[in-house]
């Protein structure tokens, strides 16, 4: 028997590495386009720092390609490229607003926490050789989880900002431990859901054409709830806790297959969000925007009215189907447009185009975790693949959806496009999490060549 | 789990579905609204990101646009002069255009369909876009003789001078006016503010008040009286005499209508005379003799009742409604209903002096490209026969009295003759009258005519034609003449 005929019977996944090298430097140099771009909108000059940070997100990328390639060469060769296209534009809004001369906005800063994020994601690659070692510490996690989503509240540490009680002071930094608690959490229900599915799909009793889980079973959901519900109300933060429900909902479907607890999920969530709009006036004031983002008595509403809103649907109807140009429209007019409403203040300037490439790189990773999801060899794997995928499709629903009105808004970042370092680098975690996997996955498992009797070859 | 993964996953597609279909309903159907939504700024600072046209006369700059640099206000509006040319050049506020800046905005602008060929060269070849210029037929150094003389004694009215070959404005001024530079200002509320104040200002120094105004002509009618009367019978001339009493009993009515300040036109005078000592009782007659409706159609033939585009919007002229010989008789000395712009009143004497024919009156001269390109020139137009060219020159014979030897001494000019016609006009019982006065000259060739206008009150309580309005009429002409 031919080596051939060995690799005809187990097809062999191939690593792609040159295509994923070659993708790579076609995202550095969209990117790098894109700050020329810019500078010639403003003052018809190419930048002076063009080169430096396009030298500099380039060996930035090519070192996490280089970890990538040694430390998980079987990895999905288009998540890398595709995250920093992403990263990479939201520098250039970032870089845009700045030089706008907006209050806040510094691409020096989020160029910096874009290499402790690649630091971070080459870490998690190295250190991380087996993700299997996380469903040892599901508990763990859920506990770290539920510590970092309260650490907000504890008196002198936690900051209210905006409105939202979800930042933490430490030393000169502000960190949002919202954006790791939802990390831990994704592994705490992967973990907890593999051990308990069967009881979560199996036991109950079948009411009105639908299967019901038994009524102690409801404890986790319940939990999760009112974690959801505490954050919403104590940390007025409805994006979380939106969040949160949202991946534990999905995430338990896929483990249980059960549309029950789907039902179920909606029920208490809408239940929720009803009780929350009657008892507490911000949640109110939410919906009254979205409903009538043009009202003039909401659009001059100094807390709590629609003008940010509004401000972003201009930003994105001026823009129109070409947008105006990088350089040459107004985002610094949307307030905040360099972190929660980065997304409109992408579409002034890119326009509908634009923003539809940008939603059709965000729907490519996504689709390339659950490809991940899908090919993983065990369900531990699965569950966090398909989890952490669904999360971030879940997110950028959420704040799209928000900011472009096509549902209520709530605060939440754009995932590795908003300034912001946590966000930032819960997101880079979140990505080598699925690199780590898809390497896992895509492997091919160890062949047995049976010509030569019992001895087993490993392949590497 | 494969079955459940792949279900998450339509999930997910039909979540980024849902916002993609939403940023197209945004970006592509909704957005000409919330363009065009009056609290989103953009549009505002899109009004400065190009540069707009100059607006010249005579080689002279009267507004331009500046660059700033700013990267909000890229373009800020300039104007030199600003009072003397305001009522015609008007001003490019935050939200809203005056005069030759509204008139003309979109070749101002850039927009106009005439440039879009230029724009089309401008878009390919990566250079900005930039609005045409405006060349105004004013002369400068009449329009400010004109403004200066208004403005020297506080005094409220207008003054028009107009080329009766071709009907191109030498001269529009209007006082009190007002400084356009601070409407230019691009800052709403401050705009705002500046507009209210002058909106507020009971002299009302935002009308043009030789085009948006219409008052009392007064004794200047005459002039339209005596074209009727003259074209109504071939065998009329400036001999023939007329019934003139002291005091002529207005038919209908138990009131009669005096001369001025009771004076006596000796019971018969002819035209000539009559219109030098601007007899009320001599003119009442002929309207009488002639009938409402031929009065009516001598003045529509000189323009009234027309709605002019200069292509700033001119208040049709009226001389009032048909209602009964003793209106007439009223109207036939320019008083009662009978109310007509200062504009139109240039016009009767422009059109005396182009020999009866009125020329449509024009304040753009020509239109130039952003490249020096000329884009259009004014063609004078016809806008009617007024009267015969025999008529005309009767009608200038009897003008020329008047200055010569009548009430309109004060615009003699040296070296020439001088056409005119002084008008009082009463406002109301007691109070001060309007004082007219129109003139062309040199009356054998005439290269200028014009009208002043001085409202009621504004200059003494005894003003009168002769004595305020004939001396602003002299410096005018005088100016452009010395052009």
């Amino acid at each position: 028997m031919t080596t051939a005929d060995v690799a005809e019977a187990v097809p062999m996944t191939a690593k792609r590495r040159g295509a994923q090298l070659a993708m790579l430097a076609f995202a550095v140099a969209i990117v790098m386009a894109a700050y020329a771009g810019v500078g010639l909108g403003i003052n018809d000059q190419v930048p002076a720092g063009m080169l430096g940070y396009g030298l500099g997100l380039g060996g930035l990328m090519l070192a996490a390609y280089l970890v990538l390639a040694r430390f998980a060469p079987w990895a999905d060769p288009l998540l890398l490229p595709l995250v920093t296209l992403v990263n990479g534009i939201g520098l250039v809004m970032i870089y845009r607003l700045e030089q706008a001369e907006m209050k806040g906005a510094s691409a020096s800063n989020q160029l910096f926490w874009t290499a402790v994020g690649v630091v971070v994601f080459s870490a998690t690659l190295i250190l991380l050789r087996d993700h299997r070692a996380l469903q040892r510490m599901t508990y763990t996690a859920g506990f770290v989880g539920l510590g970092l989503l309260i650490l907000p509240l504890v008196p002198f540490l936690g900051k209210e900002i905006n409105g939202a009680r979800i930042w933490v002071g430490v030393g000169g930094f502000s960190i949002q431990p919202g954006e790791f608690a939802k990390l831990a959490l994704v592994v705490f229900f992967a973990g907890y859901l593999v051990a308990k599915r069967d009881v979560l799909a199996l036991a109950g009793r079948r009411l009105l054409l639908i299967d019901l889980p038994r009524a102690r079973d409801l404890g986790p959901v319940l939990i999760t709830w009112a974690v959801s519900v505490g954050v919403l109300v104590l940390e007025k933060d409805l994006g979380t806790s939106l969040l949160l429900f949202g991946a534990f909902i999905a995430m338990i479907y896929i483990a249980t297959q059960r549309t029950s607890w789907v039902l179920i999920g909606i029920l208490l969530f809408v239940g929720g969000a009803f009780l929350a709009g009657q008892l507490f006036s911000h949640v109110e004031a939410r919906f009254d925007v979205w409903l009538h983002p043009e009202n003039n008595e909401l659009y001059n509403r100094t807390y709590g009215g629609s003008y940010q809103l509004l401000q972003g649907l201009f930003g994105m109807g001026s823009g129109g189907i070409l947008g105006t140009g990088l350089g040459q429209g107004h985002p610094d007019l949307i307030p905040l447009s360099f972190s929660d409403f980065i997304f409109a203040a992408t579409g002034e300037e890119l326009g509908l185009t634009g923003l539809m490439a940008l939603l059709m790189v965000y729907a490519l990773i996504v689709e390339r975790g659950l490809r991940t999801a899908v090919a993983a060899r065990d369900p531990f794997s699965k569950l966090l693949a398909g989890g952490l995928s669904f999360i971030l499709a879940w997110q950028v629903f959420i704040i799209v959806g928000g900011v472009t009105n096509l549902i209520p808004l709530t605060g939440l970042v754009t995932p590795f496009m908003s300034q912001g370092g946590s966000a930032l680098l819960s997101n880079w975690m979140l990505i080598a999490l699925l690199v780590r996997m898809s390497d896992a996955a895509r492997r091919p498992p160890p062949q047995a060549i049976q010509d030569e009797g019992l001895t087993q070859v490993f392949q590497r | 789990m494969n079955s459940t993964i792949k279900r998450a996953s339509v999930a997910c597609l039909l979540m980024f579905g849902l916002l993609m279909l939403n940023i197209n309903y945004l970006q592509a159907v909704k957005a000409e609204g919330l363009r065009e939504d009056s609290r989103n700024n953009r549009s505002f600072f899109a009004r400065y990101q190009n540069e707009r046209g100059m607006i010249t006369a005579g080689g002279e700059t009267l507004a331009k646009s500046v660059d700033t640099k700013d990267s909000k206000f890229r373009f800020a509006r300039k104007y030199f002069d600003g009072p003397v040319y305001a009522p015609v050049v008007g001003f490019f506020a935050p939200e809203s255009t005056r005069g030759i800046e509204n008139a003309a905005d979109q070749y101002l602008a850039g927009t106009h369909p005439d440039l879009f060929v230029r724009r089309t060269v401008d878009l390919v070849t990566n250079k900005p876009t930039r609005g045409a210029a405006i060349d105004l037929t004013l002369v400068p150094k009449a329009q400010k003789v004109a403004y200066d003389d208004l403005r020297r004694s506080g005094k409220r009215g207008a003054v028009v001078a107009l080329e009766p070959e071709t009907g191109a404005i030498l001269a529009m001024a209007s006082a009190p006016s007002y400084d356009p530079n601070t409407m230019a200002a691009p800052d709403k509320a401050k705009a705002a503010r500046a507009y209210n104040k002058l909106d507020a200002n009971d002299n009302h120094p935002l009308r043009n008040r030789a085009i948006d105004e219409t008052y009392a002509p007064g004794s200047t009618f005459k002039v339209v009286t005596s074209a009727a009367y003259l074209s109504d019978d071939d065998s009329r001339d400036e001999n023939t005499s007329v019934d003139a009493p002291d005091s002529l009993p207005l038919p209908g009515t138990n009131i009669s209508l005096p001369n001025y300040h009771g004076e006596s036109c000796g019971g018969r005078a002819t035209l000539l005379d009559a219109l030098t000592i601007s007899c009320n009782t001599a003119f009442a007659n002929m309207a009488l003799d002639m009938g409402y409706d031929r009065l009516a159609e001598q003045a529509t033939k000189f323009g009234m009742g027309q709605e002019l585009s200069i292509p700033l919007k001119v208040v049709p002229s009226n001389i009032g409604k048909d209602e009964g010989k003793a209106a007439l008789a009223m109207t036939a000395i320019g008083q009662r209903d009978n109310q007509i712009t200062p504009l139109q009143m240039a016009m009767v004497a422009a059109g005396v002096a182009n020999q009866g024919k009125v020329m449509r009156p024009y304040l753009i001269n020509k239109i130039v490209g952003p490249e020096n390109d000329e884009i259009s020139t004014a063609r004078p137009k016809e806008l009617d026969e007024a009267v015969s060219p025999e008529v005309a020159g009767e009608l200038r014979n009897m003008m020329i009295n008047v200055v010569q030897n009548g009430t309109g001494k004060a615009a003699q000019l040296p070296g020439m003759q001088v056409a005119g016609k002084t008008g009082t006009a009463e406002t109301a019982k007691g109070a001060a009258s309007h004082a007219w006065f129109i003139a062309f000259a040199p009356a054998d060739a005439p290269k200028v005519a014009v009208a002043v206008f001085v409202e009621s009150g504004s200059a003494g309580t005894d003003a009168t034609g002769g004595a305020v309005a004939a001396p602003i009429a002299h410096d005018v002409m005088q100016a452009v003449l010395a052009k």
